[in-house]
Formats: structure tokens, sequence, C-alpha cells
């Protein structure tokens, strides 16, 4: 991919994930910071589908921004054609490794695994 | 009352000593940099340049260093000064208001020997974004006599043709010293330079050269190009222009 398109999704991501977050915090307003962690809001939380959509989107947005910033240091740390085809395949590979694991959190939820 | 000093008495002021500490340093046979002082008399208008060539003239004389034209122009002289990337042959001793005046070569190139360093990664990124008018007919024919240009469309680019390539902006940018394939503030500052000129088509080619993984999006804005530039070239912000180009800003 051309760099002037990841980077564009690198800032695309951080502008979204400015006003999802946002919105993030407000809803956490609702309620006293403290009760938030409770087991019950959180598993509340989750199966509140259109709120759990949004930190699946957050989580998404924010997985590619954090793991190509990740890239860009990595590559600006060291240089050599190998190096940099790791860094770029275990950055993609950890990026969806993560989100598949917070996935996984929000589905058991709503699928009464939990 | 104060007085105004006279021209004859302004240039009778004693002149005055410093301490010149030049770092010697020889990649062949030298493990690390080591430093030599010298005492260096000057006036209000010596430069470090005079005064290193005083030291190799009277005291070591197998101190490199690389210099040409003495006036800003030719790029030869930059080198470290009191830890800021500064062309010698433009910096005045009595600028720095300092006793003690430290040489040494810029940093991100690689050092020939002492204040004398390679200018090869210089050379090859600034090649790379072919700093010439690209145009289909570079040749003059019949009626046409020049390329005319507004006194508009001049203003777009013309800061960015006083550099003179001395490097100082590559030896002060952070992502240079870790990223040895970062194409670096003075190739991009010339990328902008060629494409905002109005007589230019290589727009396409340049922003494809430049829009790599070592390319334009390797810099993180700390702008330390721009304040050691000794010409007014600005590469920081003919970076952020180019960047213009390719996220659809400018056209
Ligand atoms: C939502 C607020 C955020 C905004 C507005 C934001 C914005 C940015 C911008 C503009 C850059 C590019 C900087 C540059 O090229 O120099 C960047 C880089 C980066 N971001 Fe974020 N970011 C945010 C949140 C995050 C989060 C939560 C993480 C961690 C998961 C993160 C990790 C990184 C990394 C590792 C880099 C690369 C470092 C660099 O290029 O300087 N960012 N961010
Ligand atoms: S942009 Fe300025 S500092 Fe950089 S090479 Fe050109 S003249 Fe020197
Ligand atoms: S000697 Fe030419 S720029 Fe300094």
């Amino acid at each position: 991919m051309r760099e002037s398109i990841i980077m564009k999704i690198h800032y695309g991501t951080a502008l979204a994930a400015v006003s999802l977050v946002a919105v993030h915090i407000l809803m956490r307003l609702t309620q006293g910071f403290s009760e938030s962690l409770q087991y019950g809001s959180v598993i509340a939380n989750y199966k509140f589908l259109p709120y759990a959509g949004m930190l699946e989107i957050i989580l998404i947005l924010l997985s590619i921004h954090g793991f190509n910033g990740l890239r860009v240091i990595l590559l600006e740390l060291k240089q050599g054609k190998t190096y940099e085809k790791t860094v770029s395949y275990c950055c993609i590979a950890a990026m969806i490794a993560l989100i598949a694991y917070g996935s996984r959190t929000i589905i058991m939820v709503n699928t009464g695994m939990i | 009352m104060g007085q105004i000093p006279s021209m004859a008495e302004e240039n009778m002021t004693p002149s005055q000593s410093i301490t010149l500490r030049i770092a010697k340093y020889n990649p062949e046979h030298d493990s690390a940099k080591k430093f030599m002082d010298f005492t260096i008399t000057y006036e209000r208008w010596t430069t470090v340049l005079e005064a290193i060539l005083e030291v190799k003239k009277h005291f070591d004389h197998s101190i490199a260093v690389r210099y040409s034209c003495r006036q800003a122009t030719c790029g030869s002289c930059g080198m470290i000064i009191n830890g800021k990337p500064r062309l010698a042959c433009f910096t005045k001793i009595s600028e720095l208001n300092s006793n003690v005046i430290t040489v040494e070569p810029m940093n991100n190139f690689p050092i020939i020997r002492d204040l004398a360093v390679k200018f090869e990664r210089l050379f090859d990124t600034h090649h790379k974004v072919k700093p010439y008018l690209i145009h289909d007919d570079t040749e003059i024919t019949s009626d046409t006599k020049e390329f005319l240009q507004s006194p508009e469309e001049l203003e777009q680019y013309i800061q960015f043709s006083n550099c003179i390539k001395c490097g100082l902006c590559n030896s002060a940018c952070p992502t240079m010293a870790t990223d040895s394939s970062f194409v670096g503030p003075q190739a991009l500052a010339q990328a902008y330079r060629y494409v905002a000129d109005s007589r230019d088509k290589g727009k396409d080619q340049r922003l494809k050269i430049i829009d790599d993984s070592h390319g334009i999006w390797r810099c993180h804005f700390a702008g330390s190009c721009s304040q050691v530039c000794p010409k007014g070239v600005d590469p920081a912000m003919g970076i952020q222009l180019l960047r213009g180009y390719m996220l659809g800003f400018r056209s």
C-alpha cells in the first residue's frame, strides 16, 4: 500500500477516535467512574448493542492507529529489507490479534457465554 | 552623558581572546573524537572559519576543514558550533557570546576527518527528487523567447531556491539521526521548490518518489531544520506544503 494511503488512514483513525472516545467518556459520566468498572455494569454496557458497537469501532480504529504508529517507530529505528518486511507483517498480525481478542469479549457477552 | 564612539575609536577596540575547541577524529585510527584547545585572538568581525584557519596556519596545519567561498554561498563549511549546526564562515565569534567556542563535525553525516564530512547521502537524496525543471518543450522554439512567470507564481517557490546544499538542516533533523534511508529535509524542500514552480510538469513523478516508507511521512514536525537553515529556506514549511498536495488540500 502507498505510504500516503497508510498515513491518511493513520490521521483519519486518530480524528475519528477523538470524537468516539469523547462519546465514550461522556457515557462514563452517566455514572461514577468507580461504578463503571463493576462487573454488572461492564456486562450491561456490552449488552447495550449501540454502545458495544461503538466500543468495537474504537478498538478497531486505535488498533490500526497504534500498530501503524509502532510500525513507523520501528522502521525509523533500524533499516533493512527483511527487517522492514518483518516489522510490517508482525504489526498487521498483532493488530488483527488485538482486534480479535477485544471482539471476542463483546461477542461472548452478547451470545450469552458469560 | 553617553558618547557615540567615532569610527576610528571603534576600530581600535583591543582584540579579545577565546578558547577554540576543535574536534579531532580520524576514523581510520581513532576510536573516539578528541578535543584540542587553542587560544585565539579575535576582532568583532572575525568568523569561526577565520579562527579555524588561523589555528591551521599557526598551530596545527593537520586540521581537516572544508570551505570555499567564505560568504555563505558554496555550502561547504557547515559544522556544529557551540552545539548548533551553523556555517563557520557566516558565524562571527562575537555573536556567540561565549569564551569557549567548540567546533565539531555535523551530526548525521559520516566523518572523513575532523570537521570534514561526507556529502554523498545529501547529494544522492537531492538527486533523487529530480531537482530540475521537467517540461516537455525545454528547448525554446520559434517565437517563444522565455517561460514567463508572474510575481505571484515566483513567490510560490523563490524562498526554497535559496538552498545552498550545506546540509545543516539534515544535520539538525532527528529522523535523519536514526533512519538511514530517510530522504531528509534538504531534498524534500527541493522537491517542493520544483513542484511549486509553474514551469514544471514533474509534480506527479516527484510526489511518487517521496511517497515512500522512508519519504515525506517520516517527518514528525520537529522543525529543527528551519531553525538552523542559514538561507531562510524553511524546509519544514516546504514539507507541510508538499503534504498538502498529497492529502488533497493543494493541487
Ligand atoms: C485519539 C487521540 C489521538 C490522536 C489525535 C493521535 C494522533 C496522532 C498523529 C497525528 C500521529 C502522527 C504523528 C507524526 O507523524 O509525527 C500519531 C502517531 C502515533 N500514535 Fe497517535 N493519536 C491518538 C491516540 C493514540 C493512541 C491511543 C495510541 C496508542 C494505542 C497512539 C499511538 C501512536 C503511535 C505509536 C504513533 C507513532 C509515533 C509517531 O509517529 O510520532 N495514538 N498519532
Ligand atoms: S535547506 Fe537550508 S540548511 Fe538545508 S541544505 Fe539548503 S540552505 Fe542548507
Ligand atoms: S565557505 Fe562557502 S558557505 Fe561557508
